[in-house]
């Protein structure tokens, strides 16, 4: 492991569902032995599976490939393994299990603690005061530790007792009434992971530049995310523009927040497709005008129709105010090509625009394979090679890419208990009979 | 106290949103941010929104949020004694980051082999829309049209409408905050090992690859071969769904397991006395659906979100009421908490932005300065290098610097 930025960091991951999980793969992708701790007796939610670790064999014959789609659609044994909403979060990290809520279960995580240079933790406020799992304990295991805790709206005021998924917590912070199709109700919205998605590059960043302080000083620290406070980012000219000028925005759809500055038209255009929506079948070209020129190029690769040499779509401020109309247009003039036909003109002429590309396209894709970012990979688990994404960057200098494919749960029981805590064989036996070391969820759940 | 990377200083060239916000991420925390403009400036101070609505680049709520705590010089890198004056600043950077189009560093002369023969373990780190190796390196991008092709937009909307993106500039912020830790890896890489390398961070593959839905569509697709669509609308059931109420809209999941506390929740109503609702097996009933709708519907018309919120967190539903941003800027709890910062600004007056993403108790963010003017910091950069006034003259008046 040559020149990982991380190399030699080692961080106790308590950390659940996405916001969790995905911040130690970037961890981990960058060089740390990131040591993820679950439970066979407690299932957290929207972490390894759902709905739950059995899944009925029905549930896997039908329904959005993403939810529900396990390999060969057969839930096989442990579907926790392999579910396509989480597998990709484990690349590159190791799984041991041990029950932390037995004394004894918190005092081998005391153990572990004194190892690691940090641990996180994202789950509800009250999980760990219940585990007794505080800064001041994890100090006591080791002065220099960096804790960092991402509960939904951090640990104090008011909201800190609320349940919250990353969905919820964007609702608070105006994201749903600013997403979404101009004129509908905010419940026509999809559900999305976007603050999970910020909270865990935030979670990682912020560890990182806390070992970067212990370097430096020697000191460890507390660190805390209100995941609500950190998603508020994404919507900063939103927030900008009531700051400066009292106007409160709602949602526009595929339109730009810079119409005014240039960028319009700006959607999502009908192309020839092989089918309907019903079937995924139906294409769609995403088109953004980001300037004057830009939009002169468009006029050219449309050539140049009438109705677009109007003067007044020549200037930002009249494109602007002729969204309905340039949509129509548009819309009229890109049905009668394929998508990837219009992809090429329109990026040849220096227009952006891009496909909506379906999930079953994206394999194929000469970008997606050029940069290889989907890697065949075998697990622990036999149900065949699927290609796994891959990190997010390469280190050309630092061993990077896959090192690890996904780990299964408990995979690196004896690596922890033997290796890292020096256990013995009866020792071992002793923890598994106690339920601390498994390989599967407990029927019981 | 001071930021954790208050001992880091990084040459940032880049411009428009995803750049700019990595490095912000740094210079809120501590980093000496020198943010080089080209003449005329970062693209982004001509988006708005501005303060008094007029197009001001002094005064973009754009330009000014991603761009805290950096200061601002501004250099004609075509010019060769641009380029000199950026070889003196690199002597004492950390770590490089741009947002050119892939090929412009190197066109210009200061590509990475450039900076690496003159300083061997400083990082270079490009973010671009596809990367500096692809067959779209060279194609345009926007959020729409990037989270269009990398991101999980196609399953994002209703079955019968054309698929629909997030809010703004939401994807492009994703990534900037990802390529946060892009920066961070080469700074360790450059400081622990001594290693410096160029980092091609590509926008499109942090979506590809990381975040949202993409991931989980393309595994679900090859395990099953079933594909992700648009949803046909609004699937409503017993206390799951985003629900109409007295002021707005509230976003609630008290269904499955939790619903045996819907009877605290709802303040025990006579309706909900029926033994039947404590069968779990009543919420996949549509009936019963119904029934319950048509009671529930006129409890939530009774009650404004924040009183339904506060009901969801004593029975420990999921739920967040869907504020909008007035009503983010009045809320006390975030006030509380300290989130909001004001800053002052020469042509904004005061300016209350959206404060720190995380807190951290030894080395806290801070807004030590507002977004710079545009060559804010020239003079006192080029002097810090090393430039006596007479030289940041000359550079001024041939116009390959901007001194404010």
């Amino acid at each position: 492991m040559a020149n990982q930025p991380l190399e030699g960091v080692r961080i106790l991951d308590l950390g659940g569902v996405w916001a969790g999980t995905f911040s130690t793969v970037l961890l981990a992708d960058l060089g740390a032995e990131v040591l993820k701790q679950e439970n066979q007796f407690v299932w957290q939610p929207n972490t390894r599976a759902v709905p739950g670790p059995r899944i009925p064999a029905a549930m896997t014959q039908a329904g959005a490939g993403w939810i529900t789609g396990l390999p060969n659609s057969d839930p096989g044994e442990s579907p926790w393994n392999y579910h396509p909403m989480f597998v990709s979060l484990y690349r590159n990290k190791r799984s041991f299990t041990l029950d932390i809520r037995q004394p004894e279960g918190r005092e081998i995580l005391g153990r572990l603690a004194a190892m690691s240079d940090a641990v996180l933790e994202n789950s509800a406020v009250g999980t760990m005061e219940k585990l007794g799992i505080s800064y001041e304990w994890l100090r006591e295991q080791r002065d220099d530790i960096i804790f960092l805790r991402a509960p939904g709206y951090g640990v104090t005021g008011e909201y800190a007792s609320a349940r919250t998924m990353g969905a919820h917590l964007e609702g608070t912070m105006g994201h749903q009434i600013l997403r979404g199709y101009e004129g509908l109700d905010p419940n026509s919205n999809s559900g999305i992971f976007a603050a999970d998605y910020i909270a865990a590059t935030q979670i990682a960043l912020a560890i990182m530049m806390a070992i970067w302080h212990r370097n430096n000083t020697g000191k460890g620290q507390f660190i805390e995310m209100a995941q609500a406070e950190n998603a508020a980012a994404m919507f900063a000219q939103a927030y900008m523009n009531y700051s400066l000028t009292g106007e409160v925005e709602g949602a526009i759809g595929n339109r730009s927040i810079y119409a005014a500055d240039g960028q319009a038209p700006s959607g999502v255009y009908p192309c020839l497709s092989p089918g309907g929506a019903d079937t995924g079948d139906d294409r769609w070209i995403a088109i953004t005008v980001t300037s004057n020129p830009t939009w002169e190029a468009l006029r050219t690769v449309m050539g140049d129709p009438e109705w677009a040499q109007a003067p007044e779509l020549a200037t930002a401020a009249g494109r602007a105010a002729s969204q309905d109309l340039l949509d129509e247009k548009l819309a009229e003039w890109t049905a009668g090509f394929e998508d990837e036909d219009l992809f090429a003109r329109l990026q040849a002429a220096g227009v952006a625009a891009a496909p909506v590309l379906e999930a079953s396209r994206v394999l194929d894709d000469p970008h997606v394979q050029a940069r290889n970012l989907y890697i065949p990979q075998e697990l622990q688990d036999d149900i065949g090679i699927y290609r796994y994404p891959r990190p997010v960057y390469d280190f050309p200098e630092s061993e990077g890419g896959i090192r690890r494919p996904p780990v299964a749960f408990g995979q690196d029981n004896d690596y922890v208990y033997r290796e890292l805590l020096g256990m013995s064989d009866e020792e071992c036996a002793r923890l598994e009979a106690e339920g601390h070391i498994a390989t599967a969820f407990s029927e019981t759940l | 106290m001071t930021g954790p990377l208050n001992d880091v200083r990084v040459l940032d060239l880049t411009q428009h949103i995803a750049g700019p916000y990595a490095t912000k991420l740094f210079a809120d925390y501590g980093a000496d941010v020198i943010k080089i403009e080209r003449p005329g400036g970062d693209p982004s101070r001509r988006l708005g929104p501005y303060k008094g609505g007029e197009p001001h680049p002094e005064k973009s709520g754009t330009f000014f949020y991603f761009n805290t705590n950096k200061r601002s010089v501004v250099l004609d890198l075509k010019d060769e004694r641009g380029r000199e004056a950026f070889w003196r600043l690199l002597e004492s950077a950390d770590l490089v980051v741009e947002s050119f189009r892939p090929g412009v560093m190197d066109d210009l002369g200061i590509g990475f082999d450039a900076i690496h023969e003159r300083r061997a373990n400083v990082p270079l780190v490009s973010i671009t829309n596809f990367g500096q190796v692809s067959p779209y390196r060279d194609y345009k991008g926007s959020d729409l049209v990037l989270y269009a092709f990398a991101g999980e937009m196609f399953s994002t909307g209703l079955l019968e409408r054309e698929p629909v993106k997030m809010y703004g500039t939401a994807a492009l912020v994703q990534s900037g905050s990802a390529a946060a830790t892009a920066l961070m890896g080469a700074l360790m890489a450059g400081r622990y090992q001594g290693v410096g390398q160029h980092v091609d961070f590509s926008i499109a593959d942090s979506h590809l690859v990381g975040v949202d839905r993409r991931h989980a569509t393309v595994m679900g697709y090859q395990y099953s071969g079933r594909k992700s669509l648009r949803s046909p609308g609004a699937a409503i059931g017993m206390l799951n769904g985003v629900f109409p109420c007295q002021d707005g809209w509230v976003d609630l999941q008290g269904g499955g397991p939790r619903f045996t506390n819907a009877r605290e929740f709802l303040g025990y109503p006579d309706w909900m006395e029926d033994t039947k609702w404590d069968d779990p097996a009543i919420q996949m009933n549509p009936e019963a659906i119904e029934e319950f709708n048509a009671f529930f519907y006129v409890w939530l018309l009774e009650h404004t979100k924040r009183e339904i919120w506060e009901a969801a967190r004593k029975v420990r539903f999921l739920c967040g009421p869907l504020f909008t941003i007035d009503e983010v800027f009045e809320d006390e709890n975030f006030r509380a908490r300290g989130f909001w910062e004001l800053a002052e600004h020469e042509e904004l007056g005061q300016v209350e932005i959206p404060g720190r993403p995380f807190l951290m108790s030894e080395t806290p963010w801070e807004l030590r300065r507002p977004a710079p003017l545009l060559g804010e910091h020239t003079a006192e950069v080029l002097g810090e290098a090393g430039y006596d006034a007479g030289a940041i003259n000359e550079l001024a008046s041939a116009g390959v610097a901007e001194v404010r």
